[in-house]
């Protein structure tokens, strides 16, 4: 098994099973649902469309973490990936 | 100084009754004077894992609604002079009783025993607010899974929500080969994970099947694995410092030969 893992390099179950579960419980924790998640997004693309052109089929939202900078541990962040299309100045509209 | 331990997980059959089992057995060796109480009512199974199915008369619910006193019920094993059963009905469900009646029942069981160790059901509905009312600690009890760790984390949230604060955790059914060739989450991941105290980790062993079958809790068995960590788990339960045990396991033929030309870890 070791050296299957070897030359597959794919990552051991264990460390999967780990990565899935960090994630798993952010969620939990936070008690923030994907129908919540997507009322976000729609709001986000309504604020920053108003200034910028953004591809709004590429946006990507998500909740996951991020190293705490005044603890050791970690914290959940949230992630908000917005390609923009064209730059349009503030108050042209 | 009684104390009312709940042991409880969230998720079902990852080890709450044995635990409990071997906990309140383990104590009772160490001459305390230990009432396992069965909180799981309408699937009741700390009796049988207890090997005591046989000696029920009354049940949790008949001395909640007063059929009987709780001495009437209680159950003594006869192989440890310390330890008592009180057993929970069988045809009722969660309902019949309440988690005032709970706390009221656990406050009476203080002035006779040193430690009431309560078989929590699984879910987090009302048989789970039955069990934790009368409690001053917790211990949760999860598995080396993503499922289990989930709802262990749940169970985490609900009973600091309830004012029992800083429970602590027993990793159930490791499995130590797994977890050095990488397919299992060590025992650090989980700690890591949860964030709360470690009160000890228990191997997978075919002895509990066995110990399970015969209804003789494997705390007993001086030669088991499994044994030895639920006897270290009681040593830290009475406030005994004890260093986590060694669970590496022979690691075969093909693991000397790897370790030999310096392969894996």
């Amino acid at each position: 098994m070791e050296l299957l893992n070897f030359f597959n390099r794919k990552p051991s179950s264990g460390n999967v099973a780990k990565d899935r579960l960090k994630l798993l419980l952010i969620h939990d924790r936070i008690n923030c649902s994907s129908e919540l998640l997507e009322m976000m997004k729609t709001d986000i693309i309504k604020v920053i469309s108003k200034y910028m052109d953004i591809d709004e089929a590429e946006l990507d939202i998500q909740i996951g973490q991020t190293k705490s900078e005044e603890s050791n541990g970690t914290v959940p962040v949230l992630y908000a990936n917005i390609p923009i299309k064209n730059m349009r100045k503030a108050g042209n509209q | 100084m009684s104390e009312v331990i709940v042991v409880t997980s969230g998720k079902g059959g990852v080890g709450k009754t044995t635990t409990t089992a071997n906990i309140g057995t383990g104590l009772a060796l160490k001459g305390h004077k230990v009432v396992l109480l069965d909180a799981d009512i309408g699937l009741r199974n700390l009796d049988v894992v207890m090997g005591l199915e046989n000696r029920i008369v009354y049940d949790l619910v008949d001395v909640v609604e007063g059929h009987c006193r709780v001495k009437q019920a209680l159950i003594k094993d006869k192989r440890y002079s310390s330890l008592y059963l009180l057993p929970a009905a069988q045809t009722r469900d969660k309902n019949a009783v309440s988690p005032e009646q709970m706390q009221k029942l656990c406050d009476q069981l203080r002035e006779d025993f040193d430690y009431i160790i309560i078989d929590c059901p699984a879910g987090i509905e009302q048989g789970f607010k039955n069990a934790i009312a009368g409690a001053d600690r917790a211990i949760v009890v999860t598995t080396p899974e993503v499922s289990a760790v989930r709802d262990a984390d749940r169970i985490i949230g609900l009973l600091e929500a309830s004012e029992l604060r800083n429970p602590s955790l027993i990793l159930n059914r490791i499995r130590m080969n797994m977890v050095k060739r990488g397919d299992m989450m060590a025992m650090e991941d989980v700690v890591d994970i949860l964030a709360i105290d470690l009160l000890g980790v228990v191997p997978d062993d075919e002895n509990i099947v066995v110990s399970t079958n015969r209804g003789e809790p494997v705390v007993t068995d001086s030669s088991s694995l499994a044994g030895q960590a639920f006897r270290n788990i009681v040593e830290r339960i009475m406030g005994n410092d004890i260093p986590l045990m060694n669970l590496d396991v022979n690691e075969g033929f093909m693991g000397k030969i790897k370790k030999l030309f310096g392969i894996g870890n």
